[in-house]
């Protein structure tokens, strides 16, 4: 089995080999070491990019946003996913974002698991018919668990989801209620004894 | 009163690291404080008479064990090379995580003597091998198989029986990555599992040395003296593969250099030092003046260094004994002293052994020298130019002075060797391969990035300065962290002509705790470890000032 900082390392090196700068190539190595460590099949997605990169002209975005529509090419995933973190805290003021077209998916899935942890909020990516959780860089929840190579996505949808509880007022109190039948009912003897402070203090 | 942290601007220059020197906080010292009271064990030893075969030693402790694994191997005069192109060694090592079963062991035996070809697991954390000191080896065992001890000037000339050439962790060949153990409350220091294996070896080479001598005249034979073994240490050949670690690992960098200047400082705001203390720091450097008059060499570079280092620690013994030990900052009285009397190498020997006398100090900051460097690593792109602007002018106003057009400046470039995978110098305008240089050249690119900087509109966020300038990302990255991580940069010019890539190696190795650095070229160099070290058996009771109570 290959490590972690194996993974990180060669895919950096050969991210280099294949043109891209040495800091963006470093921020590739992060981003598909914690793709494998998700169990998303990172390295199997940029070993077939990088074998087309340099001959297919992909979409390259400089600034993103709302919609991004390419009439012909299709976005390159490190490119977008570059752009999409370095400008997250701009676009998350327009709550959601569409793209079309976009090149080996997965990869782009892993910058912006990293701009979920920077903004500090969960963000729902839809590729496709395809649904992912990112959850501050610490897991990828998704309908979609196959190691094989996604070439492409039709359509992109964003939505920065806002941090909000999972469940109802009316669960939490329930929940809340059984919680508290680990607490020992007070009597006024051990209101009075058992206390730090006395029952009054006014003085 | 308060002392100020010494600037990175004149810590952080490659002349300075490279005359820094093992102290408490060093790492081998710091691993042996952490398993003092572990229980050692030799489980397995099964050598044949030429003391070729296998051996298993283990550090135990409530419900953890850590095995290291020792192949040794014959081998031929003229396959023995420490340089990183051999494909054969005496011993090869590795430690396994927990108590290894005969299968592991197998599978090992197949992996771990073939080192950068083998493949290990995620149980393995560190791999290493070692080549015999073959003269002093073979003389060692005949003393011992005659009847008697090695004699000792010999021994103190080479100071160790086996040579590793590479210690590997980090999950460097498949081995277990750091993610996996950094949350183990006795291996939170750097380091700690590489030294783990260095000690145990260290123990292998007595039991081996033993065994081979006691084969070849079992009549005759007598042990090797358990005071001589302690006065021998693991020698280690250290080439270019370290000088990259440092500048690729800024906040770890950082946080080695950062404990070791907040000790200083706040050993030098001590109001009262108490005459014990004081007794303690003058009583250690003078016995360390023996590991100096032994240190050994053949590079007029180091020998220049350690004559002046002799003169100025003379000259600072002579000044310690007529100081009024009773004046309050005694020991800020002494750096200030030093600082204008004495040679950079005397200045930071200086400072290791100011550090002796106080552990309550020391020890508050073993554990803070690793490095979540993940936390680090995202560019705050939501920052200003004007902003990355003031950081390069206030961290790195000396890189700015530098003219990069001039060919001394340019000269050298860092690249990876497609043979054995390490990281090798080259002279950018007499070899090939420079355009596929590594980003090491850091201060380069950050004065490329200042000029870009000064001519960008001050309120472009950096989010956008970076579309179109991706080529320079690694070094903003580098910025914001050097702003956070004061000392995470090597403030100097790792490309010039003038560079000496032993300074890197010898800042490295001094954290580890090495002594004795022997620098065999420009390029890389020999040194010793945990010599005077108690041996694993005396660990729970020992003077933690061992390194200065050699017998050599």
């Amino acid at each position: 089995m290959r490590s972690l900082s194996e993974i990180d390392t060669i895919s950096k090196r050969a991210s280099k080999a294949k043109g891209f700068s040495w800091g963006v190539a470093e921020e590739i190595g992060k981003c598909i070491k914690q793709l494998e460590l998700f169990g998303l099949p990172g390295i199997k997605n940029l070993n077939q990019y990088l074998k087309i990169y340099d001959q297919n002209k992909f979409q390259k975005i400089k600034l993103i946003s709302k919609s991004n529509i390419s009439e012909n090419k299709f976005h390159c995933p490190i490119s977008l996913g570059i752009g999409f973190l370095d400008q997250i805290k701009s676009l998350e003021k327009l709550k959601s974002l569409e793209f079309n077209k976009i090149a080996y998916p997965i990869l782009f899935l892993s910058f912006a698991s990293r701009a979920s942890e920077v903004l500090g909020k969960k963000i729902l990516v839809k590729l496709d018919e395809k649904e992912f959780i990112l959850n501050f860089n610490q897991s990828i929840f998704g309908n979609y668990s196959k190691n094989e190579i996604w070439e492409n996505a039709n359509s992109v949808l964003i939505n920065f989801l806002d941090n909000n509880n999972s469940f109802s007022e009316e669960e939490w109190k329930e929940i809340t209620k059984f919680a508290n039948e680990t607490f020992v009912e007070e009597s006024d003897e051990l209101k009075e004894k058992s206390a730090g402070a006395g029952l009054t203090d006014n003085d | 009163m308060e002392v100020q942290l010494r600037s990175p601007k004149e810590i952080m220059k490659l002349s300075r690291l490279g005359c820094f020197h093992q102290s408490k906080l060093s790492f081998l010292r710091s691993f042996l404080e952490e398993f003092k009271d572990w229980k050692y064990s030799r489980d397995l030893f099964e050598l044949n008479k030429e003391g070729y075969g296998r051996a298993v030693y283990s550090f135990s402790k409530n419900n953890r064990t850590y095995s290291l694994i020792c192949f040794a191997n014959e081998l031929k005069d003229n396959e023995r090379s420490d340089r990183v192109i051999a494909t054969k060694w005496d011993a090869a090592f590795v430690l396994y995580d927990g108590i290894p079963n005969k299968l592991d062991i197998e599978r090992l035996n197949e992996n771990v003597p073939k080192q950068e070809v083998g493949r290990l697991s995620y149980k393995e954390l560190t791999l290493s091998r070692a080549n015999r000191s073959v003269r002093l080896f073979n003389e060692v065992v005949e003393s011992l198989s005659n009847g008697r001890q090695p004699d000792k000037n010999i021994l103190s000339k080479v100071g160790y029986l086996y040579r590793t050439t590479a210690v590997y962790g980090s999950g460097k060949f498949g081995l277990a990555d750091r993610f996996r153990v950094k949350n183990r409350s006795e291996i939170k220091g750097p380091f700690r599992l590489e030294m783990m294996l260095v000690y145990l070896v260290r123990q292998f080479t007595f039991d081996q040395i033993n065994h081979i001598a006691k084969n070849k005249n079992p009549k005759k034979f007598i042990e090797l003296d358990s005071e001589i073994a302690k006065g021998l240490g693991i020698g280690n050949s250290t080439g270019l593969g370290m000088a990259p670690f440092i500048v690729n690992h800024p906040t770890l960098l950082n946080n080695w250099v950062l404990a070791r200047e907040t000790v200083l400082k706040e050993i030098r705001e001590i109001e009262n030092v108490d005459k014990n203390q004081f007794n303690t720091f003058i009583t250690c450097l003078k016995k360390s003046i023996k590991n100096v008059k032994n240190w050994n060499t053949d590079s007029i570079f180091q020998k220049k260094k350690i004559k002046q280092l002799s003169i100025d620690l003379e000259k600072t013994i002579k000044y310690l004994e007529t100081i009024n030990v009773n004046q309050k900052f005694l020991f800020n009285e002494i750096y200030k002293w030093a600082e204008n009397q004495v040679c950079d190498e005397c200045l930071e020997y200086l400072v290791s052994i100011f550090m002796e006398p106080f552990d309550e100090i020391v020890n508050k900051f073993k554990d803070k020298m690793s490095s979540d460097e993940d936390r680090y690593f995202t560019i705050p792109t939501e920052r200003k130019t004007s902003e990355l602007r003031d950081i390069l002018e206030k961290n790195y106003s000396d890189i700015l002075k530098l003219d990069f057009l001039k060919k001394e400046n340019n000269y050298n470039f860092w690249f990876i060797s497609k043979n054995k995978e390490e990281p090798r110098l080259g002279r950018r305008f007499e070899v090939n391969g420079s355009e596929l240089e590594q980003p090491l050249a850091i201060a380069r690119d950050i004065k490329k990035l200042y000029e870009k900087v000064i001519v960008t509109k001050n309120s472009l966020p950096i989010a956008e300065f970076l579309i179109e300038n991706d080529d320079l990302r690694h070094v903003v990255r580098r910025a914001f962290i050097i702003e956070k991580f004061p000392y995470s940069e090597i403030l100097d010019n790792t490309i010039g002509q003038k560079l000496m890539p032993i300074d890197m190696l010898r800042f490295k190795l001094s954290f580890f705790g090495a002594i004795k650095f022997d620098p065999r070229s420009d390029k890389w160099l020999r040194i010793c470890m945990f010599q005077g070290a108690p041996l694993p058996n005396q660990l729970n009771n020992f003077n933690d000032k061992w390194v200065y109570e050699t017998l050599n």
